[in-house]
């Protein structure tokens, strides 16, 4: 996955909450088997009207997006992740994130950040009145700054120390293939098989 | 101090503990359909790895699946179907594909092998998998990444959430069902009430469930925010398993049920959050927004925004009335519906067509209804049982199984601006088809909506 140390661009606000996977990618796009191609299908529907702040140019190659609470709920979906990586977003902020979008989000190294609710507002409403406002990500001092503003967050060690190599939790886990078999071999005799 | 049963069944499967590092945890069964795995197949393949247990993996065509017979007609949708059946056949996978007995909406098929059981890890690229946790497992939904994890190693990575209780006292009157009662759970704590934790639904009214039930609460707990959703497994549970093509048998089976009867939270145990429900207090809930905490009793009016005290909640009130086409203080039962669906993982069971054959025995649908059986061995029963003749005498269209127009992937879905009463999870702006507009009901309001061509409750007919 791409690493993530630190971050500075421009920021999208997007003042709505309940921002469910669904809409950030419509389910008829999952039918594509590649990875690629998915930010065409970014908010889909609601880029069809043509005040929706993607639509805005003020807003145009903004790379941080500032949502409402509750970003991200609904389906597994990982090509959520895809289509905000792929139109050229690092890093989600919200007050609140849905838990498996949260969980791919950093399994891709695009950082979802949690921000309390006010300060939320406080960098949307920055950001309408200044569109070219710089806005930092720091996932090493974990931090969001913006004109005087120093916000920090909250993001486990592991976690960071993953994003910030880049690192592919496949190789990590392999690392411990002995524990893995030394657990297989004492799973209970009468859990099922597919067999 | 005691353990909840959530902890159990974690510690249970902990390969691999290091300080400062999430678990890892061993996966007892993985899940798998043709829309979440593509690109993870693909990863396996691009670094020369294998499927670690195939044994312990098992695929499934449902998503993009027509309810008609007859090929796929979507050419992205075949290719997708096809990519699976090359990735199962290439990596040893067993699937059950289109036409196949065995085939169904992934979260029906697992209960109806027995291949779901208590106290296991269950995962699938599906956010629904939440459902498997009614038999007392951990079972929760994954990106692509993770499945590509899984199936290179039958284990992840992850922190063990915090735990909930929700304590469901008394009993649920006649007429209210697992659904009416999840909706209500859902609107009570709202979509991000459960962010963080795994769900145990407790208390008198959640014990006397069915396991068909119990499967329709755990499977919207993700329309709480909860990854996992879980009840602790009882004489329900190992009846609903006995005799099953994957339960254990003989003194197997003795074995599992003993151990199985440990899997419940100590009575001294300390759950992170508590949430107390009255099950006697509930009537059939309905939502009328676009998220599935905005739900009502059927019997209240569309909520106006302002009545809404949290601007964020009062701002989300006012868009879903835009979206919906809804004006506030309209009695929910006088909202007009195109369509009626009856199916998914929530509620495509046969207990559920049992339900809404019921309601539909001797009556005519007024609206397009679908009856979409959740797998082909639940079609099978129904028909054995003369379901399906219920269904078609009463002007309904009865489907092969498949998750059909719970999210509109295949051919089954609402026109822009058309109305549906659905038995689906989702009420989200163009789930069931772009610019469609859902009421989140139970099989009973389903049927009784198709009935009336209104929002309508079984008692009301």
């Amino acid at each position: 996955m791409d690493a993530f140390t630190t971050h500075t661009g421009t920021a999208v606000p997007l003042r709505r909450s309940n921002v469910d996977t669904d809409q950030i990618i419509p389910a008829v796009w999952l039918k594509q088997v590649s990875r690629t191609g998915f930010e065409k299908g970014l908010f889909a529907a609601w880029r069809e009207d043509p005040t929706f702040v993607l639509n805005d140019p003020s807003y145009q190659g903004g790379t941080i997006l500032v949502s409402g609470p509750d970003f991200g709920t609904g389906s597994s979906r990982e090509h959520a992740v895809w289509a905000l990586q792929q139109y050229g977003f690092r890093a989600v902020i919200a007050a609140r994130f849905g838990d498996i979008f949260r969980n791919n989000s950093t399994k891709m190294g695009l950082l979802p950040v949690i921000l309390p609710g006010d300060k939320v507002e406080a960098l949307q409403s920055a950001v309408e009145a200044d569109p070219k406002l710089e806005v930092t990500v720091d996932l090493v001092e974990r931090q969001v700054r913006w004109a005087d503003e120093v916000v920090p967050f909250e993001i486990d060690d592991y976690t960071r120390w993953r994003l910030m190599e880049g690192l592919d939790d496949i190789g990590l886990t392999l690392r411990h293939a002995d524990d893995i078999a030394t657990y297989e071999n004492g799973r209970q005799p009468w859990l099922p098989t597919t067999v | 101090m005691g353990r909840t049963l959530a902890e159990k069944v974690w510690e249970q499967h902990v390969v691999r503990r290091a300080e400062g590092e999430p678990d890892l945890l061993y996966i007892d069964l993985h899940l798998i359909h043709e829309v979440t795995s593509p690109q993870a197949f693909d990863g396996l393949r691009l670094a020369g790895r294998k499927v670690r247990r195939p044994d312990l993996t098992i695929a499934t065509e449902d998503h993009n699946v027509p309810t008609v017979l007859g090929p796929i007609s979507d050419p992205v949708s075949k290719t997708q179907v096809e990519t699976l059946r090359k990735n199962a056949a290439e990596f040893g996978v067993r699937l059950h594909p289109m036409g196949d007995a065995g085939q169904g909406v992934v979260h029906i098929i697992g209960p109806q092998f027995g291949l779901t059981q208590p106290g296991m890890t269950i995962v699938c690229g599906d956010s629904h998998t939440s459902t498997h946790g009614a038999f007392g497992g951990i079972a929760f939904g994954i990106g692509t990444s993770e499945v590509e994890h899984v199936l290179a190693t039958q284990t992840l990575p992850a922190y063990r959430p915090k735990t909930m209780a929700i304590e469901v006292s008394g009993e649920l009157p006649a007429g209210v069902t697992a659904k009416d009662l999840i909706l209500a759970i859902i609107a009570k704590i709202g979509t991000g009430g459960g962010q963080g934790y795994i769900v145990e639904y407790r208390g008198e009214a959640v014990r006397k469930l069915s396991m068909e039930g119990r499967m329709t609460v755990c499977n919207m707990s993700i329309e709480a925010g909860a990854r996992a959703g879980m009840i602790a497994p009882d004489e329900t549970t190992f009846a609903y398993l006995k005799g099953r093509p994957h339960a254990p048998e003989g003194e197997a089976w003795d074995q599992a049920v003993e151990y199985w009867k440990s899997l419940r939270t100590d009575d001294d145990a300390v759950f992170d959050k508590v949430v107390e429900i009255d099950a006697a207090s509930l009537t059939p809930y309905v939502t009328w927004g676009t998220n599935p905490g905005q739900g009502l009793p059927l019997g209240e009016s569309v909520p106006s925004p302002e009545s809404f005290s949290d601007p964020v909640a009062r701002s989300a009130a006012e868009r879903a009335l835009e979206y919906m086409g809804l004006t506030a203080g309209t009695p929910l039962r006088q909202i007009e519906v195109d369509t009626v669906f009856v199916g998914s993982c929530t509620n495509g069971r046969i207990e559920d067509l049992r339900s809404a054959a019921e309601i539909l025995r001797g009556r005519q649908v007024k609206t397009r209804t679908l009856i979409v059986p959740g797998s082909m061995m639940v079609k099978l029963q129904a028909e054995q049982e003369g379901l399906h003749e219920v269904f078609k005498a009463a002007g309904a269209e009865w489907r092969e199984a498949g998750c059909s127009m719970c999210l509109g992937m295949n051919p089954d879905t609402l026109q822009p601006g058309e109305r549906s009463a659905s038995t689906s999870n989702r009420n989200f702006e163009g789930r069931q088809g772009k610019g469609g507009r859902t009421h989140l009901v139970s099989p009973q309001v389903a049927a009784a909506t198709a009935v009336t061509g209104r929002l309508t409750a079984p008692a009301d007919l």
